[in-house]
C-alpha cells in the first residue's frame, strides 16, 4: 500500500466517526435527521450553502473544464456569485414559510404552497432524476481520486465501490449532521491544498501568473477567451443565467435552507459567500497549468488533469493529502445528496402517491432502506460513464431550474399562477430537457440556419422558457372563479 | 430602497458586460482580461451586498420582532 492511500484511508475514517460522532446527543426524528432540528447558526449554514462550489465539481471538474475547455471554465465563477445576490431576498420568505408549516422538503413546500399533493410527487421525481447525475460525479470523483492516488494498484472499478459504501454507511448512521462537521473538516482541508496549489503550481513550472497565462496564449491563442462558436459568449450568458437561477432549486440545498435557526442568517451570507468562491480562481490556475504540462487528456479524462499534474509535481505522501482532501469533496456532498434523495422518495413520492397515512418513524424507516439502493443506482451509472463531471452537472441543473418559476410565483402575496399551469410548466420544461438529453439533441440541429448565437444557448434555458410560456398559458386557462378564489386564501 | 438597485449591477456586469471584455490582454494582476473582470465583480458583488445588509432596514435589531410578526 502507497503512504498516499494511506492518508487517504486514514482521512475517510476519521470523516466516518465524526459522521457517527455527530448523531449522539440527539434522537433522530424525521425533522433531526433531515434538517437537523432547525437550529444551525450562521456558520453551519454557510458552510452547506457554500457546500456545491467545495465538491469534486470544482476540485476535479473546475480543474479539469480549464485543462480542456478554457474559458468556458469562468462560467462556474459567475453563476454562484449572481445567485447568492438573490438569496438575499429569495430565501428569507421560503425559510419562514416552510417554518411556519413545518416542511421538511422542497416537493412539501410546492406541494403546499399550490395545495396539491400532486404536484408535490412531481417536484420529488424531477428532484431525483437531477440528483442521480450529481451523485454520479461524486462516485466518479472519488474513483479517479482513489484509482490515482493508489498508482494504479486500485482500479476505477473497485475505488467507485469503496466510495459508494462509505457514504452509504455514515448517511445511515448520521443524516444532515453527519455532513455539517464534515464540512467543516472538508473546506479547511480544501481551501487549504487549492490556494498551495494555485500558487505553487503556476510558479513552479512556468515562474509565475503572467508567465504562464502568456505561454498558454502563444501556444494555444484564443483558449483564454470565449471563441465564436461553441463555448461561445452566448454560451456562457446562458449558462451563468440558467445555473444561477438554477442554484438554490437543488433539493438538498433547498432543504439545507431548513436548517437556520433565523433569517437573517442568509442575509449576512449573501455578502460573505460571494468572496468564498474566488477559492475557484486558484484551481483554474491549476487546470491551466496542466493544460501545457500534461497535454493529451482527452474526453472524460480531462478531470484527471489536476491529478496527473500532482503526480509530477508531488512526492505519494502529499498527493495522499491532495487526495484525501478529494476524497472528503466527494464524500459530504455525496452524502448531503443520497440524504436528500431518500427523504423525497421516502416522504414524498412515498407518502405523497402511495401511502398519505405513513407515520413519520415509518418514513423515516423506509428513507433509511433507501439509501444503499439509491447508490447503488448511482454506482451503476458511475460504471457506465462517459461524460465529464462539468457536464453531469449542467445535465442535472437543466433538469432542477424548472421548478423555478413555480417556486418564485409562489412567494407573492397573490399568486396568480395555478397548480395546474405549475404542473403542466414543470412537465413542459423536463420534457424537453430529458429529450434533448437523451437525443444528443441541440438547437443547432433542429435550426441548422439559425445564426451561432442562438444555437449556442444552453438548452436547459431554452427549456426554461417553454416551461415559463406553457405555465402563463395553462394558468389563464386554468384562473378559479372569484368565490373559488376567496375560498382558497383563507385556507 | 434604492440600494437594492446596486444588487443589479453584478448581473449587468457579468451577463451584458462580457462581450465587450472578450480579451486576454491586457493581463490584470497575472489575469486574462476576462477573467479579472469576472473575479472584478464577483469581489463586487460581495461589496454591494454587504452595503444592502447594512442599511436594510429588516437587519436592524429593533425591527427584529416586528419581522417575526410579520411571517
Amino acid at each position: 500500500m502507497s503512504s498516499a492511500l494511506l492518508i487517504i484511508a486514514a482521512i475517510t475514517l476519521v470523516a466516518l466517526w465524526l459522521g457517527v460522532r455527530a448523531r449522539r446527543g440527539h434522537d433522530m426524528s424525521l425533522e433531526q435527521w433531515s434538517v437537523g432540528g432547525r437550529s444551525f447558526g450562521t456558520a453551519f449554514v454557510f458552510l452547506l450553502m457554500a457546500g456545491e462550489i467545495y465538491t469534486t465539481f470544482t476540485f476535479l471538474g473546475g480543474s479539469g473544464f480549464a485543462y480542456g475547455k478554457g474559458a468556458a471554465a469562468y462560467y462556474i465563477l459567475s453563476y454562484a456569485t449572481l445567485a447568492y445576490i438573490l438569496s438575499y431576498w429569495l430565501l428569507p420568505p421560503i425559510w419562514r414559510y416552510a417554518k411556519a408549516n413545518r416542511l421538511v422538503s422542497q416537493p412539501h413546500f410546492l406541494s403546499s404552497k399550490y395545495a396539491s399533493p400532486a404536484l408535490g410527487v412531481l417536484v420529488a421525481i424531477v428532484d431525483v432524476v437531477a440528483l442521480v447525475p450529481y451523485l454520479v460525479l461524486q462516485f466518479k470523483g472519488l474513483g479517479i481520486i482513489v484509482t490515482t492516488a493508489s498508482y494504479g494498484v486500485i482500479s476505477p472499478t473497485a475505488a467507485i465501490w469503496i466510495g459508494a459504501i462509505v457514504v452509504t454507511a455514515y448517511v445511515t448512521i448520521s443524516g444532515v449532521r453527519g455532513s455539517a462537521w464534515n464540512s467543516v473538516l472538508k473546506d479547511v482541508m480544501i481551501l487549504a491544498i487549492v490556494i498551495f496549489l494555485g500558487v505553487y503550481l503556476p510558479i513552479h513550472f512556468y515562474g509565475g501568473f503572467s508567465s504562464m497565462f502568456h505561454a498558454i496564449d502563444t501556444a494555444k491563442p484564443g483558449f483564454l477567451t470565449f471563441p465564436e462558436k461553441g463555448a461561445s459568449v452566448a454560451w456562457f450568458q446562458s449558462t451563468v443565467l440558467l445555473t444561477a437561477l438554477g442554484f438554490f432549486m437543488w433539493p438538498h440545498t433547498f432543504g439545507s435552507i431548513y436548517t437556520a435557526r433565523n433569517e437573517r442568517i442568509f442575509r449576512r451570507n449573501a455578502a460573505v459567500l460571494p468572496l468564498y468562491q474566488l477559492i475557484l480562481l486558484f484551481v483554474f490556475f491549476v487546470g491551466f497549468a496542466a493544460t501545457l504540462k500534461v497535454p493529451g487528456l482527452k474526453g472524460s479524462n480531462i478531470d484527471l488533469s489536476l491529478f496527473h499534474l500532482s503526480l509530477q509535481a508531488f512526492d505519494p505522501w502529499f498527493v495522499g493529502v491532495i487526495g484525501a482532501a478529494g476524497v472528503l469533496t466527494a464524500l459530504v456532498p455525496g452524502s448531503m445528496i443520497l440524504n436528500a434523495a431518500a427523504t423525497l422518495l421516502a416522504n414524498d413520492v412515498y407518502r405523497g402517491a402511495v401511502d398519505r397515512k405513513a407515520a413519520d418513524a415509518s418514513v423515516a424507516k423506509l428513507a433509511r432502506v433507501l439509501v444503499p439502493i439509491i447508490a447503488l443506482v448511482a454506482v451503476f451509472f458511475t460504471l457506465r460513464g462517459g461524460e465529464t463531471i462539468v457536464a453531469l452537472l449542467l445535465m442535472g441543473y437543466s433538469f432542477v431550474t424548472q421548478l423555478f418559476p413555480a417556486v418564485v410565483t409562489s412567494l407573492a402575496a397573490r399568486n396568480w399562477v395555478t397548480k395546474q399551469g405549475a404542473f403542466a410548466g414543470i412537465v413542459a420544461g423536463v420534457a424537453v430537457v430529458a429529450y434533448t438529453t437523451l437525443a444528443h439533441a441541440s438547437i443547432g440541429q433542429w435550426f441548422p440556419s439559425l445564426p451561432d448565437k442562438v444555437k449556442d444557448l444552453n438548452i436547459g434555458l431554452v427549456a426554461l422558457v417553454i416551461n415559463i410560456v406553457v405555465l402563463i398559458i395553462v394558468s389563464a386557462v386554468t384562473q378559479p372563479s372569484a368565490a373559488e378564489q376567496s375560498h382558497a386564501r383563507t385556507l | 430602497m434604492i440600494l437594492r438597485l446596486l444588487a443589479v449591477l453584478p448581473f449587468i456586469g457579468i451577463l451584458l458586460g462580457v462581450p465587450f471584455v472578450n480579451r486576454v490582454e491586457p493581463l490584470i494582476l497575472g489575469m486574462p482580461l476576462v477573467l479579472a473582470w469576472i473575479v472584478f465583480w464577483v469581489v463586487m458583488s460581495a461589496v454591494i451586498m454587504a452595503i444592502v445588509y447594512r442599511f436594510d432596514p429588516a437587519n436592524r435589531a429593533a425591527a427584529q420582532p416586528a419581522e417575526e410578526a410579520r411571517s
